[in-house]
């Protein structure tokens, strides 16, 4: 490693202020990315799960109390 | 090819080849304007404007920088290796401000063709090299391109 | 060539084949991401004359590259499907351009951070920054204007061709540190000729590279998958799925 101790690393002789902030938002953007389609995909089946069901006329104990 | 598709196809190609022919001539046209800055060359040939606004961008030119001791002006020439254009300014410089490094000075020519900047800009190379690397290099007595010095 | 065209076609297909792709590439991607962005923070030496501050190319660069190759796969599926109708292909477009936004803005972004320090500003209105402006707003124009219309032909077809203008812009800004004086300086990593950096620092920038195009990939597929399920939420096969994935 080139820093001698995690101090340095965060410093990075002064421009630590602008190399981390640079990398954190990158990190943010790229999880945004990967997550968002993951969360709508889930949502949509269960959407369409949802509409499936009511369109067998909820069967009796699963979805119970409903309506 | 299905005709239809042909035709789409054609149509594709007409677009693209359109709006790149249309752009490009904006392009073109304001390619005087698109430029950051004006080389050394130009300011002393007389192409850039007196007394607007402007920016010249040049390297730093060796031994020609003059600090004053009690202030932060400064005092320098920007040079393209054909011209060179004096440059005077007050304030803080970036830290990649440095003799045989590149610079963009904005401010305004006065009539003597002395660039009175309000604000310097650092340009660095496109060149990245580790300071050790540099070091060995200097010592082998080759600069980074293989050449003898 | 066309059997592969014609399954690429078939949503159930390119769903589950996408499906099958992200399982192994996802992971891999990650992966590749973290190991280069410790190696460029960590274990490299710090620039001679930008010192530390130069760190940010492990991320500027990727991403800005990724951008412009972005905007071709954005631009050839709209192509395609206009001239072939071809549905999957407006999948992949309408996929391809939050993807590409995202990227352009990282660009932009890590460049403004990385210019205080080197060249003492944010912002500088020169050639190569503003047309990557450009490219921005043209991935949002494309993401906005699918948006815009309730015919979901209609939108395919106007953002195909958008797209399609927007192409010019791509040469302009990969040549526009040299068509122009700019304070952005040349390209380091050069397709002819040899690269101007040194090795202790490319590779784990190509590492970066090829993390970026992977990472492009898979969330230009992660997108694709959504977008088929909610055109296709009527077909047997979707249905099917729904159900089977609703059970716990």
């Amino acid at each position: 490693m080139y820093f001698d101790s995690l101090q340095a690393a965060l410093e990075m002789q002064g421009h630590g202020m602008f190399v981390w902030p640079a990398y954190s938002v990158t990190i943010a953007v790229i999880a945004l990315l990967v997550i968002t389609p993951l969360l709508r995909r889930r949502k949509v089946l269960r959407q369409l799960e949802a509409q499936a069901r009511r369109a067998q006329g909820a069967p009796a104990g699963r979805a119970g109390g409903e309506r | 090819m299905h005709p239809v598709r042909k035709q789409r196809l054609y149509l594709v190609l007409f677009i693209t080849l359109f709006s790149t022919a249309a752009i490009g001539l904006v392009v073109y046209a304001l390619r005087g304007n698109i430029n950051l800055f004006y080389p050394p060359a130009e300011v002393v040939a007389g192409s850039a404007p007196v007394g607007q606004p402007i920016r010249v961008g040049g390297m730093v030119m060796e031994d020609s920088v003059q600090r004053s001791p009690d202030s932060l002006a400064i005092r320098f020439k920007l040079t393209d290796y054909e011209q060179a254009v004096e440059v005077v300014y007050v304030g803080i410089l970036p830290d990649l401000f440095a003799e045989g490094q590149g610079a963009v000075a904005s401010g305004v020519l006065n009539e003597d063709g002395v660039l009175e900047a309000t604000e310097i800009l650092a340009k660095h190379d496109e060149n990245y090299m580790p300071p050790e690397v540099t070091e060995a290099l200097e010592n082998s007595g080759y600069d980074q391109d293989g050449n003898a010095k | 060539m066309w059997p592969i065209f014609h399954k690429l076609g078939s949503p159930p297909w390119l769903y589950a084949i996408a499906g099958s792709i992200l399982r192994w590439l996802l992971p891999i991607t990650l992966l590749a991401l973290v190991t280069g962005a410790v190696w460029g923070l960590l274990f490299t030496q710090p620039e001679r004359i930008q010192g530390n501050s130069y760190r940010i190319i492990y991320i500027h660069v990727p991403a800005a590259v990724v951008a412009l190759a972005g905007y071709y796969v954005m631009a050839l599926a709209g192509a395609v499907s206009l001239i072939w109708r071809m549905k999957m292909a407006d999948v992949a477009m309408k996929a391809a351009a939050p993807v590409g936004a995202a990227f352009t803005f990282i660009a932009l972004f890590t460049g403004a951070i990385w210019g205080k320090p080197t060249w003492g500003t944010w912002w500088v209105w020169d050639a190569r920054i503003t047309s990557m402006l450009i490219l921005f707003f043209l991935y949002l124009g494309v993401v906005a204007l699918y948006e815009a219309f309730d015919n979901k032909e209609a939108a395919s077809k106007a953002c195909a061709v958008l797209s399609l203008v927007g192409m010019v812009n791509i040469p302009i800004i990969y040549k526009s540190v040299d068509w122009w004086y700019a304070l952005h300086q040349g390209a380091t990593i050069k397709f002819t000729g040899e690269s101007s950096i040194d090795s202790s620092m490319m590779y784990p920038l190509l590492l970066m590279i090829g993390a970026f195009y992977a990472l492009f990939t898979c969330c230009l597929l992660l997108n694709m998958r959504v977008e088929i399920l909610q055109r296709e939420s009527r077909t047997q096969w979707v249905k099917k799925l729904a159900t089977k994935a609703g059970r716990p």
